[in-house]
C-alpha cells in the first residue's frame, strides 16, 4: 500500500464515522431495536472480505489453514447479512402491520 | 476493461448504504431503510463475485456453497425467532459479524506466514495493525456478545442443568483489563518487529477473546441494552479495520459509519438511564448486595381489579420485562380492548429502557398490533399520569420505583414513569422482589396499590375473564 492510498484510507474513514453520526439523530423508541439489527446487518460488509479471500486462498490449490478460516468467515457473514436484514424487516412489517391497521 | 471500474459498484454500495441508515431513522421510511441496505449489500456482493478470477479449482461453487449455508442458517434463524427472543438473536447476529471479520484477518496473516509473503516497511506496518486491530476488535465482540446473549436468556442449560449466567466484577477486575489490554498492544507491537512469528498472532486472539468476557461479565442484565449496542458499535469497527486489510472502501465506510451510530445508539440508551457510559462499562451495577425484602403485602385478587376498572376514563399500562417473558402482551392487549370498549381512554407508558434492549417493548406490543400512536414515551405520559385513574404496570420495578427520585442508591437520579401519581396503582407481578437495580420498591407497600401476585400472562387473562363477568 503505498502512502497515498493509505491517507486517503484514513480519510473515508474519519469522515465516514462523522457522517454516522450525523445520520442517526433522533430516533423513537420504536425504531431502536430494528434500526440496532439494519445497522448490525450493514456491518456483515465484511462478507466482502470473507470472499476475496476464500477465492484467492482456495485458487493457489492446496487449501490450508488460511483458506478455510476465510470460508468459515464468509458462512459466519452471511448468516450476520441475511439474518440481519430479514429478522429487520420481520419487525418493521410488524409495525407497520399496525399502523395500517388503525 | 479496468478492473477499477468495478469499484463504481462498490460507491453505489456506500450510497445505498448511507440512504438506507438514514431512512431507518424514521417510522415511515424504515421499511424502504432496510431494502436499501440489503441491496447495497447485494450489489457489495456481485461487484466481489463478477471481478473474480477463478483459477482451475472450481472455486465458484464453493463460494456459491458457502453463501447458501451462512444464508439458509441465518433466513431460519430469523424466520423463527420470537419477538421476545429478539434481543438474544441481535446479540448473536453481532458475535458472527464481529468473528468474521477476525476470522478474515486471521486468514490474511495465516496465508502470509504460512507462504513466506511477508510485506515490508510501509504496508507491513498497515497490514499487521489492521489485522490485529481487526483480530483485537472482532474477537472481543464474538466472546462479549456471546456472554451477552447468556446474559440476556440468564443462563444456559447444559446436560440439564440451569446454569445462571454469573455477574461478578470486583473492582481491580478492571486493573487487569487495562494489563490485558496493554498485552495486546504489546504484542502487536512484536508481531510488526518479528512478522513471521505466528506465535503472536495466536497470543492476541487468545488474551482478545479472554479481554470480551472481562468486559461483559461486571455488566448486570439490566444494562445489557447498552453493552449489546455498543458491541454493534465494535463490529462496525472491526469490519472497518478488515477494510483497511483488504483496501476497500466500501467496508471502511459501511464499517465506520455503523460504528459511529452504534456510539449514538448506545448514548441514547445510557441517557434514558441516566448514567455515564463510563458508570456502565466499569462499576459493576446490581446483581450483587440486593437488599432484603423485609416488608410484608396483602396481594389482591383480579376480581377486584375488575371492579376497581369498571367506569374508569383513563388508565394507563406500563409494560416491563416481565411482558416479555410472560409473552402477555396479546392478554394486555385484550384487556386494554375491553377497557377501551367501556369508554375508558388506554395509554402505554414506555420507558426507555423497558426490556432489555432498546425498542423492545415497542416490538413486542406491535406483535400484539397495539397502534403506534398508543404507545407513548416516558416524559410525555408522565405529564398525564394525575389525570390517570388507574395505572397497570405489568412486569416493571426499576423502571417505578419512586426511590429514583430520591437522590440516593443505584437508581438515583434515573427518570421514571410517575406511576404513583395514578389514582390507583395495579402491579402485576410475581413477588415483592427487588429489580435488577437491587432497590426495594415503596411503590409496592402504598395504600393505593394493588399487588396482583402471579405469572403476568396467567394473571392477565383472569383479569380478562373477570372483566367480561362484570
Amino acid at each position: 500500500m503505498e502512502l497515498i492510498t493509505l491517507i486517503g484510507a484514513i480519510t473515508v474513514f474519519i469522515l465516514a464515522i462523522f457522517l454516522g453520526f450525523e445520520l442517526i439523530t433522533k430516533v423513537p423508541p420504536t425504531l431502536h431495536t430494528p434500526l440496532m439489527s439494519g445497522a448490525n446487518a450493514i456491518s456483515g460488509i465484511t462478507i466482502v472480505g470473507a470472499l476475496i479471500f476464500s477465492n484467492t486462498d482456495f485458487n493457489e490449490g492446496n487449501p490450508g489453514v488460511a483458506a478455510w478460516l476465510a470460508f468459515f468467515a464468509l458462512i459466519l457473514a452471511t448468516i450476520n447479512v441475511v439474518g440481519g436484514f430479514a429478522v429487520t424487516n420481520r419487525m418493521l412489517n410488524m409495525i407497520a402491520g399496525k399502523r395500517g391497521g388503525k | 476493461m479496468d478492473k477499477a471500474v468495478w469499484d463504481i459498484g462498490y460507491l453505489v454500495a456506500s450510497i445505498l448504504f448511507i440512504m438506507g441508515l438514514k431512512k431507518l431513522g424514521h417510522p415511515r421510511t424504515a421499511p424502504t431503510g432496510n431494502l436499501y441496505g440489503a441491496l447495497g449489500m447485494l450489489v457489495a456482493v456481485v461487484v466481489t463475485i463478477a471481478q473474480m478470477d477463478f483459477g482451475l479449482t472450481n472455486n465458484f461453487t464453493l463460494i456459491i456453497a458457502g453463501l447458501a449455508i451462512g444464508g439458509l442458517i441465518g433466513y431460519y434463524m430469523a424466520v423463527k425467532v420470537e419477538m421476545t427472543g429478539m434481543p438474544e438473536m441481535v446479540a448473536l447476529f453481532n458475535g458472527f459479524g464481529g468473528a468474521a471479520s477476525a476470522l478474515v484477518a486471521a486468514s490474511e496473516v495465516f496465508r502470509r506466514i504460512n507462504e513466506n509473503d511477508l510485506p515490508e516497511g510501509l504496508e507491513l506496518h498497515v497490514a499487521w495493525i489492521a489485522i490485529g486491530l481487526s483480530a483485537l476488535v472482532g474477537w472481543v465482540t464474538l466472546t462479549g456478545s456471546l456472554l451477552a446473549m447468556m446474559k440476556l436468556k440468564g443462563g444456559v442449560e447444559i446436560f440439564g442443568t440451569w446454569y445462571r449466567t454469573p455477574t461478578w466484577g470486583p473492582e481491580w477486575l478492571n486493573y487487569v483489563k487495562g494489563l490485558v489490554l496493554i498485552s495486546i498492544i504489546g504484542l502487536l507491537y512484536m508481531t510488526i518487529e518479528e512478522p513471521g512469528n505466528q506465535d503472536y498472532v495466536i497470543a492476541i486472539i487468545a488474551l482478545s477473546s479472554i479481554l470480551g468476557i472481562l468486559f461483559v461479565l461486571p455488566i448486570g442484565g439490566a444494562d445489557m441494552p447498552v453493552v449489546v449496542s455498543l458491541l454493534n458499535s465494535l463490529s462496525g469497527i472491526a469490519a472497518a479495520f478488515t477494510g483497511f486489510i483488504i483496501g476497500n472502501n466500501v467496508l471502511i465506510i459501511a464499517g465506520s459509519m455503523v460504528g459511529a451510530a452504534g456510539l449514538i445508539l448506545t448514548n441514547i440508551m445510557c441517557k434514558a438511564m441516566n448514567r455515564q457510559l463510563i458508570d456502565v462499562l466499569f462499576k459493576s451495577f446490581g446483581g450483587s448486595d440486593k437488599e432484603q425484602v423485609t416488608r410484608t403485602k396483602v396481594g389482591s385478587d383480579p376480581e377486584e381489579v375488575a371492579m376497581v376498572c369498571d367506569g374508569i376514563s383513563k388508565c394507563v399500562i406500563i409494560p416491563g420485562y416481565g411482558m416479555a417473558v410472560s409473552q402477555c402482551q396479546h392478554q394486555v392487549r385484550e384487556f386494554a380492548d375491553i377497557l377501551e370498549a367501556n369508554g375508558c381512554e388506554v395509554k402505554y407508558g414506555i420507558h426507555p429502557v423497558a426490556g432489555r434492549m432498546p425498542g423492545h417493548m415497542n416490538v413486542l406490543l406491535a406483535e400484539a398490533s397495539v397502534p403506534y400512536e398508543k404507545l407513548i414515551e416516558m416524559d410525555d405520559i408522565n405529564s398525564e399520569m394525575a389525570e390517570c385513574d388507574v395505572a397497570i404496570v405489568v412486569g416493571a420495578n426499576d423502571t417505578v420505583n419512586p426511590a429514583a427520585r430520591s437522590g440516593e442508591g443505584p437508581l438515583a437520579g434515573m427518570p421514571i414513569i410517575d406511576a404513583d401519581k395514578a389514582g390507583v396503582v395495579v402491579i402485576v407481578k410475581r413477588s415483592l422482589s427487588v429489580g435488577y437495580a437491587g432497590v426495594d420498591n415503596d411503590l409496592f407497600y402504598e395504600d393505593k396499590t394493588m399487588m396482583l401476585f402471579g405469572d403476568g400472562k396467567q394473571m392477565m387473562t383472569e383479569l380478562v375473564s373477570s372483566m367480561k363477568e362484570l
